[in-house]
C-alpha cells in the first residue's frame, strides 16, 4: 500500500483537510454536554425559560457548524479518493502498456483486468473511509482517555489498559484476515476467468454441448469462493462482539474501582457517571472503527495485488530518445570508418535486416525456438518465410520489431542493433501485421489512423486499395466512418485481415512484415495483394510469412524453417533444386494441381 | 427496471434464506434489548454508590455479576447475528452469480456477439461484488437500527408522552432528507456504473490486445483514450460519492435538532415540574440512542442505492431473452444418416440488411459439400445456421427430415463435429481440451486421435506432454498448434457429420496434406461441410457451392464447374497467378 500512496500526492490539501474538518466536527460534538449541563444547572435550577431557549439556539448553531465541517470533510475525502484512484488507474494502465510480450504472456490478461477494475475500486473505497473516519476515531478514543485522567488517575488506569488491549484485538484480527482476503480475491479471479472463457468460447462450448458441465465447473469455483468468504467473515465478525465485551468488562471494573474510590471519598458520584460516559463514547467510536477495519483490510489486500503488478518490470530495456540518438551517431561514425563494398557505400547501411547467428529461447521453455539464424536482407527485397506449424516463423519475424530479445546473437535493422533503438523509432520503421487480425472498437478510420494519426483520407484510401480492402469498405455504410465492433467482430476474417494490412500500410513502414496475415484471403485476393505490395514505393523491404508456396515463391529470397532451424535459404529455383523440405512443401501444394490443370 | 422492481427481485433471492434472516432478526433483538438494559444496570450501580462510606458493596457485586453475564450474552448474540448475515449475503451472491452464468450459457449467440465481453464480465464480477457489499451492510445495520429505534421509543413513551412527541415529530425529517439524497444519487450511481463498464471494455480491448497496441506504438493514444474515460469517471464518481456522503452529516444535523428540541421542551417541562432532572438526562441519553440508528440506516440507504443500481444491471443480464427454448416434445436425433436439407432459407444479422435469401440445398448422406466464395459472402453464416447458433428468419433446415428447430440442440450438435478457424481452447491440460467431446476416452484413444491429427509429435515435446497446462485461450501455443488440438478434439468424437470452417488455415501444407488424409478417412460415409480458401482442399468434394453475396451462384463438382468457366473457374485459376 505504501508505494501506492504517491498517487495521493497531488491531493495533499485534501488529505489534510478531510480529517481536520472531521476532527473539528468531533470537537463541536464535545461541546454539547457542556451546554446541556448549563441548561440543567442554570435554566432549570433558576427556572429561567429565556435562558433555556437561548441555550437551545446554541445547540442548533453547534449542529449547523458541525454540518458545515462535515460536508467540507466529505468533499475533500471524496475528491482525494477519486483523484487517487484515477491517478492509480492511469499509472497502472501505462505500466501494463510498457510490459514486454514476455510478461504479458506470463501474467495473462484477465487478472490484469480485475486488478485494474475491482481491486482499484476497493482501494478507492478504503482511502475514502480512512480519510473520513480513521483519524476521528482515535482522536475521540484518546480524547476520552485524557478526560478520564483529569478526573481520577487511578480509575483512568483502566482506560490505559483497555485501549492497548483493544488495539491488539483489532489489529490481530486484521493481521489474521489479511492473507485470507487475498485468497478471496484469487477465488474471484477464478470465477472471472471462467465467465470470460465461456463468453469467448461460446461456440465451441455449445458445439460440444458442454453447457451443463461448464455450469458445474463454474458453480464449483463459485462455491469455493463463497466458502472462503464465509471463513473470513466468521473471523472478522468477531471484531465487534469482542470489543464490546472488553469495553463492558472495563466498565464493570470501572464501576467497582469507582465504588471503592467513592467509598473512601476520593471521587464523587457524578464523576463516576462521567467516567462511565467516556467509556461508552469509546465503545461507539470503536464500533465505527470495526466496520472501517473490514473495508481497510480488503483495501489493503487489493492494494497489494495492484502493487504486485507494478513490481513486474519489463524484461526489456529500451534506449530513451537521446541515448538512441547518441548510439546512432556513434554507430554511423563507426560504420563510415569501416567503409566497404564496391560502390563505396558502407555495406551495413544497405542491409535492411540482418540476423547474426541468432538464437531464441522463450522464458520458461526448455528447448530453443530458434537456433543459429543467420540472414542478410538488403533494402527493397521481398523475403518469403515458409515452414511447418511451430517451426519458428513467427518467432523469427517477431524479433525484427524486438517483441522478443535474442538469447544469443544480434538482430540488426538498418545496420544497427535493435537494442540500440528507441522503442518508437524502431516500431516506426517496422510495420508488422500479426497473425491474429485484431481491430478495435470505433470506426474504420479510427483503426487505420493507428498507423499514422496524421494520414489524410487519400492516404487511407490508398492503403485500403493496396490491401485489397477498398472495394468492401466502399460498400459499407459510412465508408471510412463505418463502425467497427470490439475485436472487429462485425467483419469477416478475411476483411479483418485486409484491414489490419491496410492499417500497417498507412504507417508507410520501411520494413513491412506480414505474419501469415493473408491466410483467410482467397487466392485471387492474395495474388492481387502481392501484386500491390510490389508497387510499394522506394525501398520497402517486405517479409511474407506464409503456408502457401504460391505466396512466397516469387520472393527475392526464401527462408525455409524446420523446428527452429534454417533448412534452406535461397531463391525459389535454388531451393527447388536442393532443399528437400522446400520441395516437399512445394509439391504438396502444386504437384496435384498441375496434374489437374493438364 | 425500476428501483422497486429491483428491490422486489432482491427480496425474492432473500426468501430462500428466511431461516437465517429470522435468526438474524432474533439475535439483533436480543443484542439491542441487552444493550439497552446494560445502562439501566449501570444506573442502578451508581445509585448504590452515593458517597464516602455510603456504598452498598453487596448490592454492587450482585449487579456487576449480572452485568458480566449480559455483556457476554450480548457478544455471543452479536457474533451469531454477524455470521447469519455473512451466510445470507454470500449465499445470495453465489446464487445470483450462478444464475447469471446459467443465463450466459443459454443466451443466444446474437447477444454474445453483440456485447463486449468486458461489459458482461464486469456485471458478473464487479457489480455483484458491489451489490454484496451493500447487502451485507444492509443486513448488519438495518435490523439493529430499526429495533433500537423501536426499543428506545417504547421506553421514552413510558416516561413522558409529550417529550416523546417532539422526538417523533422531528425525526421524519431525517428520513425525508435521506430519501431525497438517495433519489438524487441513484442516477449518479447509475452513470458511474455505466462509465465504469465503458472503462472495463476499453481495458479489456487494449490490455487484451496489448501486442497490437505495442506493435503500432499506440500506447500513448491508448492511454489518452483511457484518460478521457478515466477523467469522465473521475467526475461522475466524485459527484456520486460526494452527494451520497451528504446523507450522513445531514441526518446527523437533524438528530442534533431533535436533541436540542428535547433539551428545550424537556427543560421547560422540568421548570414547571413536569419531569425530574434525572428523567430528563435519561431522556437525553435515550434520544441520542434513538436518533443514532437513523444515521446508520441512512448510511445503509445510500449504500443500498448503489447496490440496487448494480443489482439492476445484473438482473437485466439474468432477464435477457434466452435462445428460443426447445419445444416440449423436442425429438432427440439419434445417430443420423446425414441427410441435410435447406429450403427457402432467409437470414440476416441485422433486420434491414439482407444476407442470405432463398437458399436451397439438399445434401445426401455421406456427401462432401464444399462452400467457396469471396470473403464476406456468407459461408460462415451457413455454418452458424447449420449448427443452430442462429435461427433462420424464414424457411427451414432439416436433418434426416426433422426440422432442426424441433429437435434438441444437444442432439443436433452432438451429430456434428466442428472445427473453426477461430481456435478456442479452455484453460486446463492438453488432455482436458482433447477429451471435451468424449470425457470417457481412454489414453490410447486420445493418443490415436492426436496421431491422426499430427498433434502428437508437438504435444510429446511439451514439458509435461498431455498433462501440460495451457492458459486461457491456448496461452503460448501457436495458432497452428491450437488448430491441431481443435482437430484432435473432433477426431476423438467421430460424429456422423462434420463442419470444417477453415479448419486448416493456420497449418502448414505438408501437415495439412497428412491431416487431410486423416480427414478423408474420417469423412468416409460422413456428411461434411467444408469452408476453405485453398481450392486444393475442396477439389475432391462431391458438391461445391459457390457463394456470392449470400446466394449460391454455382453448384456442382470440380470438373463441371471448371468447364462452366464461371466464377469458380476464375477463382481457381487465380491461384496460379502471381
Amino acid at each position: 500500500m505504501r508505494k501506492l500512496l504517491v498517487y495521493l500526492k497531488g491531493y495533499k490539501k485534501e488529505t489534510v483537510f478531510a480529517p481536520l474538518f472531521k476532527m473539528l466536527e468531533a470537537t463541536f460534538e464535545l461541546f454539547v454536554p457542556l451546554v446541556m449541563a448549563a441548561i440543567i444547572d442554570r435554566g432549570i435550577g433558576q427556572a429561567d425559560t429565556g435562558y433555556v431557549l437561548k441555550m437551545g439556539g446554541i445547540l442548533v448553531a453547534l449542529g449547523l457548524i458541525g454540518l458545515l465541517c462535515s460536508i467540507t470533510a466529505q468533499y475533500f475525502a471524496a475528491k482525494a479518493a477519486v483523484g487517487f484512484s484515477t491517478g492509480l488507474k492511469h499509472a497502472l494502465f501505462d505500466h501494463i502498456q510498457h510490459l514486454s510480450f514476455t510478461e504479458i504472456d506470463t501474467l495473462g490478461t484477465s487478472t490484469l483486468i480485475t486488478r485494474m477494475t475491482s481491486d482499484v475500486n476497493q482501494v478507492q473505497n478504503g482511502v475514502n473511509m480512512v480519510l473520513r473516519l480513521f483519524l476521528r476515531s482515535p482522536f475521540i478514543v484518546f480524547g476520552a482517555m485524557v478526560m478520564a485522567f483529569t478526573i481520577d488517575v487511578k480509575a483512568a488506569l483502566i482506560f490505559a489498559v483497555t485501549i492497548p488491549l483493544l488495539a491488539v484485538v483489532v489489529f490481530g484480527i486484521m493481521a489474521l484476515t489479511m492473507p485470507m482476503y487475498k485468497k478471496v480475491q484469487a477465488g474471484l479471479d477464478a470465477v472471472l476467468s471462467a465467465t470470460r472463457e465461456n463468453l469467448t468460447g461460446a461456440r465451441v462450448i455449445r458445439a460440444f454441448h458442454k453447457e451443463e458441465e461448464e455450469i458445474g465447473r463454474f458453480e464449483e469455483k463459485n462455491e469455493f469462493l463463497t466458502h472462503l468468504q464465509l471463513v473470513v467473515g466468521k473471523i472478522s465478525a468477531l471484531t465487534n462482539p469482542v470489543t464490546y465485551i472488553i469495553i463492558n468488562a472495563a466498565t464493570i471494573f470501572l464501576l467497582y474501582t469507582g465504588a471503592v474510590r467513592v467509598d473512601n471519598g476520593s471521587i464523587t458520584q457524578g464523576e463516576v457517571v462521567a467516567l462511565v460516559n467516556y467509556m461508552s463514547q469509546i465503545l461507539v467510536e470503536l464500533i465505527k472503527l470495526a466496520n472501517l477495519i473490514i473495508t481497510i483490510t480488503k483495501a489493503l489486500a487489493c492494494a497489494n495485488r495492484i502493487e504486485a503488478v507494478f513490481e513486474v518490470k519489463s524484461s526489456m530495456e529500451w534506449q530513451t530518445g537521446m541515448a538512441g540518438e547518441a548510439f546512432r551517431q556513434m554507430d554511423q561514425t563507426a560504420v563510415v570508418s569501416m567503409v566497404s563494398g564496391a560502390d563505396g557505400l558502407p555495406e551495413k547501411e544497405r542491409l535492411a535486416v540482418e540476423f547474426d547467428h541468432v538464437h531464441l529461447t522463450y522464458g520458461g521453455a526448455g528447448a530453443e525456438s530458434l537456433s543459429d539464424i543467420h540472414i542478410r536482407v538488403p533494402k527493397g527485397q521481398t523475403v518469403g518465410i515458409i515452414g511447418g506449424t511451430g517451426s519458428g516463423k513467427s518467432s523469427l519475424v517477431n524479433m525484427i520489431p524486438r517483441f522478443y530479445d535474442a538469447t544469443a546473437g544480434t538482430v540488426r535493422v538498418d545496420g544497427r542493433d535493435v537494442k540500440s533503438y528507441g522503442m518508437e523509432e524502431l516500431r516506426q520503421k517496422v510495420g508488422i501485421v500479426l497473425q491474429k487480425a485484431v481491430l478495435f472498437r470505433g470506426t474504420i478510420r479510427d483503426n487505420l489512423l493507428w498507423g499514422n494519426g496524421a494520414a489524410t483520407d487519400e492516404e487511407l484510401w490508398e492503403a485500403l486499395r493496396l490491401a485489397q480492402a477498398k472495394e468492401f469498405v466502399e460498400t459499407k455504410e459510412g465508408r471510412l466512418d463505418a463502425p467497427v465492433a470490439q475485436e472487429g467482430r462485425n467483419f469477416s476474417g478475411g476483411q479483418r485481415q485486409r484491414l489490419t494490412i491496410a492499417r500497417a500500410l498507412v504507417a508507410k513502414p520501411e520494413i513491412l512484415i506480414l505474419d501469415d496475415s493473408a491466410s483467410a484471403l482467397d487466392y485471387a485476393t492474395d495474388a492481387a495483394l502481392r501484386r500491390a505490395l510490389k508497387e510499394l514505393p522506394g525501398e520497402t523491404t517486405v517479409f511474407i510469412v506464409s503456408q502457401r508456396a504460391s505466396s512466397i515463391q516469387h520472393a527475392d529470397q526464401i527462408i525455409v524453417l524446420e523446428d527452429g532451424e534454417m533448412a534452406g535459404y535461397g531463391t525459389h529455383e535454388e531451393l527447388l533444386a536442393d532443399c528437400e523440405v522446400y520441395q516437399e512443401i512445394y509439391y504438396s501444394q502444386f504437384e496435384k494441381q498441375s496434374a489437374v490443370q493438364n | 427496471m425500476g428501483q422497486k422492481e429491483t428491490f422486489r427481485r432482491v427480496l425474492h433471492y432473500i426468501r430462500k434464506y428466511w431461516l437465517y434472516l429470522a435468526a438474524s432478526i432474533v439475535m439483533a433483538s436480543v443484542t439491542v434489548a441487552l444493550t439497552l438494559y446494560f445502562p439501566i444496570l449501570t444506573g442502578r450501580v451508581i445509585d448504590l454508590v452515593v458517597g464516602a462510606g455510603q456504598v452498598d458493596f453487596e448490592g454492587v457485586f450482585a449487579i456487576l455479576g449480572q452485568m458480566a453475564v449480559i455483556a457476554g450474552a450480548t457478544g455471543a448474540a452479536q457474533w451469531i447475528m454477524n455470521i447469519c448475515n455473512n451466510k445470507m449475503t454470500y449465499c445470495i451472491v453465489q446464487d445470483i452469480r450462478n444464475e447469471a452464468f446459467r443465463r450466459i450459457e443459454i443466451l443466444p449467440l446474437k447477444y454474445i456477439d453483440a456485447h463486449s465481453y468486458g461489459e458482461v464480465v464486469s456485471r458478473v464480477i464487479a457489480d455483484v461484488d458491489q451489490f454484496a457489499d451493500g447487502l451485507l451492510m444492509g443486513f448488519t445495520q438495518f435490523f439493529t437500527g430499526v429495533i433500537t429505534i423501536l426499543g428506545t421509543l417504547g421506553f421514552m413513551l413510558s416516561v413522558n408522552v409529550a417529550v416523546t412527541g417532539v422526538v417523533v415529530l422531528v425525526t421524519p425529517l431525517s428520513f425525508f432528507v435521506a430519501g431525497f439524497i438517495a433519489k438524487k444519487t441513484f442516477t449518479m450511481f447509475h452513470l458511474q456504473s455505466e462509465t465504469r463498464g465503458e472503462q472495463t471494455a476499453l481495458i479489456e480491448e487494449m490490455v487484451g490486445n496489448q501486442k497490437v497496441v505495442q506493435a503500432f506504438s499506440h500506447e500513448d493514444e491508448a492511454l489518452n483514450q483511457f484518460d478521457e474515460i478515466n477523467g469522465r469517471l473521475q467526475a461522475c464518481s466524485l459527484r456520486a460519492i460526494f452527494f451520497s456522503s451528504l446523507t450522513n452529516p445531514s441526518t446527523r444535523f437533524v438528530n442534533n435538532l431533535v436533541y436540542a428540541g428535547v433539551a428545550v421542551v424537556g427543560a421547560v417541562y422540568a421548570v414547571h415540574g413536569g419531569i425530574s432532572v434525572g428523567q430528563l438526562s435519561c431522556f437525553l441519553s435515550y434520544a441520542n440512542q434513538y436518533t443514532k440508528p437513523f444515521n446508520e440506516i441512512s448510511g445503509v440507504v445510500t449504500e443500498l442505492q448503489n447496490a440496487l443500481a448494480c443489482a439492476a444491471r445484473i438482473f437485466s443480464l439474468i432477464e435477457e431473452e434466452p435462445q428460443t427454448p426447445e419445444p416440449e416434445n423436442a425429438q432427440t436425433l439419434k445417430c443420423v444418416e446425414g441427410r441435410v436439407e435447406l429450403s427457402h432459407v432467409d437470414f440476416s444479422y441485422v433486420p434491414d440488411k439482407k444476407l442470405i435469401t432463398d437458399l436451397n440445398l439438399a445434401v445426401k448422406p455421406g456427401q462432401r459439400v464444399a462452400i467457396v466464395g469471396p470473403t464476406g459472402c456468407g459461408k460462415t453464416t451457413v455454418i452458424n445456421l447449420l449448427m443452430r447458433f442462429y435461427d433462420v428468419d424464414s424457411g427451414k433446415i432439416c436433418v434426416d427430415g426433422a426440422d432442426i428447430r424441433e429437435v434438441t440442440r444437444k442432439s443436433l450438435r452432438e451429430n456434428y463435429g466442428m472445427v473453426l478457424q477461430e481456435t478456442w481452447l479452455k484453460a486446463g491440460t492438453i488432455r482436458d481440451n482433447i477429451v471435451m467431446g468424449r470425457p470417457d476416452a481412454t489414453e490410447e484413444e486420445v493418443i490415436a486421435a492426436a496421431k491422426a491429427s499430427h498433434a502428437h509429435s508437438f504435444i510429446k515435446r511439451l514439458s509435461k506432454g498431455y498433462d501440460t497446462v495451457i492458459g486461457e485461450d491456448g496461452g503460448s501455443l501457436s495458432q497452428g498448434q491450437k488448430q491441431l488440438l481443435c482437430i484432435t478434439r473432433v477426431m476423438l468424437c467421430l460424429p456422423p457429420m462434420l463442419i470444417l470452417d477453415e479448419a486448416t488455415s493456420s497449418i502448414d501444407t505438408r501437415t495439412e496434406i497428412r491431416i487431410q488424409k486423416a480427414f478423408a478417412t474420417m469423412m468416409q460415409g460422413r456428411t461434411s461441410f467444408i469452408v476453405a480458401h485453398r481450392l486444393s482442399t475442396i477439389r475432391e468434394a462431391d458438391v461445391i457451392l459457390v457463394m456470392k453475396d449470400g446466394n449460391i451462384i454455382e453448384q456442382g463438382n470440380h470438373e463441371t464447374l471448371l468447364k462452366k468457366k464461371g466464377f469458380y473457374a476464375g477463382l481457381y485459376e487465380s491461384q496460379f497467378a502471381v
